[in-house]
């Protein structure tokens, strides 16, 4: 496998941001109540991720090392507020429904540690994808909470009716507690269960082993 | 004082930072293994919250917001599109300040925070909690409120998820679910136990 593939498509399974390195976690949980703000969260993210990933690394040389966050939240704040000024033009109700979690890319730890991570020490081209690459294995796993949490929560799927709610003379009785906050945190858990019983190398070593037990038999 | 009562209850109980509008996730599911790292990043993020939201309220109402540079003779022009860039700026220097305070005359206080000072700047509920108050339109006195009771409800939860996790760590839980996945599922529970305080007033 080539450099580049390599490094677009690992964070989808083996490096995922989300499940594995314990980045971005906030906006994966708020957005993901319906499936086209979580499409439009996942767009704005890749690409605020890529290009911060490039200029960050076109300048990396220049940079003193004392003053690189200030050079960095400079950057990511100016590519944030350029997407917000976009959506605020062209998807008006997108941009309310996600609120302030726009803002929030800039705080967001995907841009800001794959910047000081990766884009702080390779050329620019290579560090645009693994941008890329990141984004999309956080959109992976947010398209997939998303679409779980609007199918069950509302019986849609990106507005359109997919099984009929009792409201509307339907069958399925939609689940409310898919729509607030506990079950985006109990579906990204399990999320993360299926993933590690498949990837056996990313299952955490335990800080406690339980010892065997003591007793013998004829005591008891 | 009614209101501002109101906001503190209401922003740590009901829209706690962390339990219900999940900010603030990646340093609450990092840092919380231990009681006293987790009571220490609590009370940094108290501190820096009530400081820097009362700050960028003031910045906004007087300089970002439509109609705030009149006193320029500019009545027409509103910079509320430079805001990211404001917050995120007074944000890491308010870090920067109170670190250069903290460690001339309360150097107990500095070393007790130590690495969780600096890492507060990237912590998406101290900008989550000024981009709420433009977004409400707080006064100046219901910004303090906000600030104070947002950044208590973090440390609350943070501290409460660390009692948790330090008894957890003795639990047989399944390999695949071990560390975060039970983390996650353990700040679900609590995020459910939460709920039913929703609808307390005063």
């Amino acid at each position: 496998m080539s450099a580049t593939s390599k490094v677009l498509t690992k964070p989808i399974l083996d490096n995922n941001p989300i499940a594995l390195q314990i980045l971005g976690v906030c906006s994966a949980l708020a957005v993901t109540t319906s499936l086209q703000v979580t499409l439009v969260m996942c767009l704005a993210l890749t690409s605020v991720t890529a290009f911060s990933n490039l200029f960050i690394s076109l300048i990396r040389h220049h940079m003193p090392s004392s003053i690189r966050i200030i050079i960095q939240m400079t950057i990511i704040a100016s590519l944030v507020i350029l997407v917000d000024q976009f959506l605020q033009a062209y998807a008006f109700q997108i941009s309310k429904s996600l609120s302030v979690f726009v803002g929030l890319i800039i705080t967001n730890c995907i841009v800001m540690g794959r910047a000081e991570a990766f884009a702080m020490k390779n050329p620019p081209l290579i560090s645009f994808m693994d941008g890329i690459g990141n984004g999309l294995g956080y959109s992976v796993v947010l398209i997939i909470v998303g679409s779980l949490r609007e199918l069950f929560g509302s019986g849609s799927l990106l507005g359109f009716q997919i099984l009929p709610t009792l409201s509307s003379g339907g069958w399925y009785q939609p689940n409310g507690l898919m729509l607030l906050a506990p079950s985006a945190f109990f579906i990204i858990g399990f999320l993360i269960w299926i993933l590690r019983s498949r990837r056996r190398e990313q299952v955490e070593i335990r800080e406690y082993r339980l010892a065997p037990h003591t007793v013998e038999e004829g005591i008891i | 004082m009614e209101g501002l009562v109101n906001i503190v209850v209401q922003s740590i109980f009901i829209e706690n930072m962390a339990l219900q509008l999940f900010l603030g996730m990646c340093t609450f599911l990092a840092v919380s293994k231990k009681i006293e790292t987790a009571l220490g990043l609590g009370v940094a993020v108290v501190v820096v919250q009530t400081i820097t939201i009362p700050a960028n309220n003031l910045i906004f109402n007087y300089l970002l917001r439509e109609g705030a540079l009149a006193w320029l003779g500019l009545p027409d022009v509103s910079l509320q599109f430079l805001g990211y860039l404001c917050y995120i700026g007074v944000i890491a220097a308010m870090v920067q300040i109170l670190e250069m305070f903290l460690d001339k005359f309360v150097p107990a206080l500095y070393n007790a925070l130590g690495v969780y000072l600096p890492l507060i700047t990237v912590n998406c509920a101290i900008l989550g909690g000024s981009l709420f108050m433009v977004e409400r339109d707080y006064t100046f006195a219901q910004s303090v409120a906000f600030g104070f009771g947002s950044g208590f409800g973090w440390g609350l939860a943070i501290v409460a998820l660390a009692g948790i996790r330090e008894k957890l760590k003795y639990s047989d839980v399944p390999e695949g679910l071990r560390g975060l996945g039970i983390t996650f599922i353990t700040v679900g529970l609590m995020s459910l136990g939460f709920m039913s305080l929703s609808g307390i007033s005063l």
